[in-house]
């Protein structure tokens, strides 16, 4: 592996609180995914790939925009393991480097608007308040 | 002065790579009253024990202090050697310089230091030891076992064939227990019933066995070898002297709309009800919540056709008081509740079943008379999927950590049942492994793949949907990394087992100690599986941890082996390390009896020289018998009137005082 992917992965491990070696594969997390079909690489797949710190791959992966953050995974897995907050530290590492931290969590009521749908919100909180 | 010998075991290098151990034995020969002293590679060996039998009679020890391991590992062992040349057994005292000191510490010589200590302080203690003799007691010869499922039922049979008196207390209506409504069962596929009702009736036939059903423990004292207990026989509302068992009122009673337990709540019985056509005793009994005379005073139809005579309205809950030298645990399990599982839509849909629901509808005596057919519309479901693991193997809040160790193995039976049957149904098993250790136990679950086409999917279940009368399952192929739709008529979940609910409240009542998931822990995990730490306490079965009908069978024999081991002895030998009262220093208070949790102190008057007066006082007396030697009362006893035989305060306090020198 390359020292940079490395690094890569022990910041998304950190950022996201996850604790991958608590998967035990089986794939509750892909069964339970409405977006499943969208994805190239399905949620378990996530987490088994965070193990491995195949990081790369990941960044480049279309599931990162495809997945809803619907937290179904999160709410389903036996044992606690949080996919959709690694797909979500994931998504930061590549988000971060491109625009910077340009929003800040104070400045986000001041955006939303009544059509806005709460789990977008919820969603804002969680990626921009890392 | 005493003379005593010092011996310091290597534990081969659990202690000597650690410890200085020539420099232990060196350094306690310092120590006031030791004589002698040596290190040895074993000493709880053959080698290590003679060398002590030896210095005993050669320089004739009247103590021996052996740095060892954790007295809970070899106390007893060289108690027996030291009682071999001579010495009493209360004597000898344990250094433990493993646990407490080599395995905890890295470095030599801060280890070896600290060995010395405690083998210091253990030389100081022995100083005051003196020697005890032990009490005896009696053994009544009977044995209690709680929970009639097939472990208790097994292990009623073997203390009873070997002579002795057994009851059984079952709390429901009959003894049989979760393998009664089984249909077929693993790996042999014999009938549940067929090999289950023999038994059943062996034990209510067996001239030593006594049957207490719809009964339970109510309150437990004494000790091994002495237990009094309380059995509440609840009140049936049918009188079994009477009874016929001709079942009239059952069929003429008006209230048929409880949910049968025995069928999983698949259908109704009536108010008054047997559980199933071979329950044992066959008795009826009376629900009072669902009997019409019971909520609103009227209809008594059972009654009035019992020619028997044997319905009685007024029968109320009676209290049995019986004593038993040893006491089998036997309570068996449950699954777990399936309603935190939304994604499977449990509650929601009838055709959303449990494996022990299925075990109903497949079983010729259940509620479709052995036909599988949907609960919902009857007809026989085309597609069928099994969920494995549901609610087992899981760490968030609703699950069980553990493996429940029988569902991959009656998943398979279900699955081969299934096509055995009904060739024309599809029949898919949702696995995260497939965990079938055990004799014929993989080849089984083989033969559901290879010869009955059972289509086996890698991965789990994320979501059951009704549509339009069918079951949409969506679940993940992980070997084809796809996510799978299937349309099923049923959905079978493989749910976790969990311990009886009244577990818990008998652990405490037996001081028999559970572990996190409230299954109760043997006496030591590999040596001693079905005793509990609690002298006299024996574990049979599921109670103890997940297993099947072998698994169970055999620890109900090896619980027997262990009560009829125990009611052969005609007295048993008790522990001297007891508590005793200084009766002049006693006030009568009575704090030591409120804390006491064995009950063992009373009160007398006695007469007492105190400072030269003499007076008759209430005071403290423990009995000896019933005693644990815990020493609740020695440190609650605000006068120091009560004192530990073996561990007296002067011992306590003159170890303190050589650790701090
Ligand atoms: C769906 C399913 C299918 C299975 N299929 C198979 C199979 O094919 N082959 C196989 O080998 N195993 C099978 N098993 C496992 C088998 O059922 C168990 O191994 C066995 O029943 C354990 O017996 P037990 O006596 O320990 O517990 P139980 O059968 O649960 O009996 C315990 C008894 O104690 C009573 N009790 C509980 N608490 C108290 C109390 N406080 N006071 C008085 N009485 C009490 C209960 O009422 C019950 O009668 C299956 C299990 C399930 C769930
Ligand atoms: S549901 Fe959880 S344990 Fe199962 S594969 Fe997904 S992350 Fe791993
Ligand atoms: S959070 Fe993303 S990966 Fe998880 S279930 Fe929802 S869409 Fe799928
Ligand atoms: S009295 Fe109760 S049990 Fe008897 S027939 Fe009436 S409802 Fe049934
Ligand atoms: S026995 Fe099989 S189905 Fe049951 S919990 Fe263990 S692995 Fe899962």
């Amino acid at each position: 592996m390359h020292a940079d992917e490395r690094k890569e992965a022990e910041t998304i491990i950190r950022a996201s609180g996850v604790n991958v070696r608590k998967c035990m594969k089986c794939g509750k997390c892909s069964a339970t995914c409405p977006n499943f079909d969208e994805m190239d690489i399905h949620p378990h797949r996530f987490v088994s790939m965070v193990e491995e710190g195949d990081i790369f791959a990941l960044m480049q992966s279309k599931s990162l925009w495809r997945c809803l953050s619907c937290f179904a995974c999160v709410e389903r897995c036996p044992r606690g393991v949080e996919p959709a907050n690694l797909i979500e530290a994931v998504r930061l590492e590549v988000i971060r480097p491109l625009a910077g931290n340009r929003l800040r969590p104070e400045a986000i009521p001041a955006l939303l608007d009544e059509k806005i749908p709460q789990q977008l919100i919820v969603s804002a909180f969680r990626k921009y308040s890392k | 002065m005493q003379k005593i010998g010092v011996f310091v075991c290597w534990c081969g290098s659990n202690i000597a790579a650690t410890v200085d151990v020539e420099a232990v034995a060196q350094a306690s020969l310092s120590e006031p009253g030791v004589v002698f002293s040596t290190n040895y590679q074993y000493m709880c060996s053959e080698g290590g024990q003679s060398a002590i039998r030896n210095a005993i009679a050669e320089h004739g020890l009247t103590g021996i202090v052996v740095c060892a391991c954790s007295p809970r590992m070899h106390e007893a062992t060289f108690r027996k050697t030291a009682a071999v040349a001579g010495l009493n057994p209360y004597m000898v005292e344990i250094a433990n310089i493993r646990e407490q000191c080599s395995w905890i510490h890295r470095d030599k010589e801060e280890g070896t230091k600290k060995a010395i200590i405690l083998a210091r302080a253990a030389v100081a203690k022995l100083n005051r030891n003196v020697p005890l003799i032990a009490g005896e007691s009696q053994v009544i010869k009977r044995a209690l076992v709680i929970g009639g499922g097939i472990a208790g039922i097994q292990t009623a049979l073997d203390v009873a064939d070997a002579g002795y008196e057994v009851d059984i207390v079952e709390k429901t209506p009959t003894i049989g227990g979760k393998m009664a409504m089984l249909d077929k069962t693993f790996p042999t596929l014999d009938c549940a019933a067929c090999i289950l009702t023999p038994k059943m009736v062996d034990a209510s036939a067996h001239e030593k066995i006594s049957l207490f059903t719809y009964s339970e423990v109510e309150s437990v004292s004494g000790f091994v070898g002495n237990f009094t207990v309380n059995i509440r026989k609840k009140a049936r509302g049918v009188n079994s002297d009477l009874c016929t068992g001709c079942g009239v009122c059952i069929e003429k009673c008006p209230s048929k709309k409880a949910k049968s337990e025995f069928n999983q709540g698949l259908c109704n019985r009536s108010a008054i009800y047997i559980p199933f056509a071979q329950a044992i005793p066959n008795v009826p009994v009376i629900d009072r919540e669902s009997c019409i005379k019971f909520q609103t005073g009227k209809c008594g139809v059972c009654e009035k056709v019992c020619t028997a005579k044997a319905i009685d309205y007024a029968q109320e809950d009676e209290i049995i008081t019986r004593q038993y030298g040893a006491i089998v645990l036997a309570t068996g399990f449950k699954p777990i509740s399936l309603e935190s599982y939304d994604e499977f839509q449990y509650n929601q849909c009838p055709d959303v079943i449990t494996s022990l629901e299925f075990e109903r509808i497949c079983n010729a005596a259940g509620p479709t008379k052995g036909k599988v057919l949907r609960p919902s519309d009857h007809e026989p479901p085309k597609t069928v999927v099994f969920v494995q693991c549901v609610g087992s193997r899981a760490t968030v809040e609703c699950g069980k950590t553990y493996c429940s160790k029988i569902c991959c193995m009656y998943t398979a039976k279900h699955a081969m049942l299934l096509r055995e049957k009904y060739p024309d149904t599809e029949v898919y098993v949702f696995y995260i492994d497939v965990r079938t250790p055990g004799k014929s136990f993989d080849e089984f679950y083989r033969r559901a793949v290879e010869e009955y086409g059972v289509h086996y999917i890698k991965g789990m279940v994320g979501k059951v949907a009704e549509e339009d009368g069918r079951l949409i399952v969506q679940g993940s192929d992980l070997i084809a990394d796809k996510q799978v739709i299937i349309e099923a008529d049923m959905v079978v979940l493989a749910a976790a087992i969990e311990p009886d609910p009244t577990a818990r409240s008998l652990g405490t009542m037996f001081t028999a100690s559970m572990d996190t998931n409230d299954f109760f822990t043997e006496a030591h995990p590999k040596l001693r599986p079905v005793e509990s730490p609690t002298a006299g306490i024996y574990l049979s079965g599921l109670c103890q941890g997940p297993k099947d009908i072998p698994d169970t069978v055999a620890q109900a024999g090896a619980a027997a082996s262990k009560v009829i081991g125990l009611l052969s002895k005609d007295k048993l030998v008790g522990n001297p390390c007891v508590a005793a009262c200084n009766e002049p220093l006693c006030n009568g208070c009575s704090t030591c009896e409120l804390v006491c949790p064995y009950g063992a102190i009373t009160y007398e008057e006695h007469l007492v020289v105190d400072h030269g007066v003499r007076e008759t006082r209430r005071v403290s007396c423990v009995n000896e018998a019933i005693c644990q030697g815990c020493g609740a009362c020695t440190v609650t006893c605000p006068s120091g009137a009560m004192d530990l035989k073996g561990f007296t305060n002067l011992q306590i306090m003159a170890e303190v005082d050589a650790i701090c020198r």
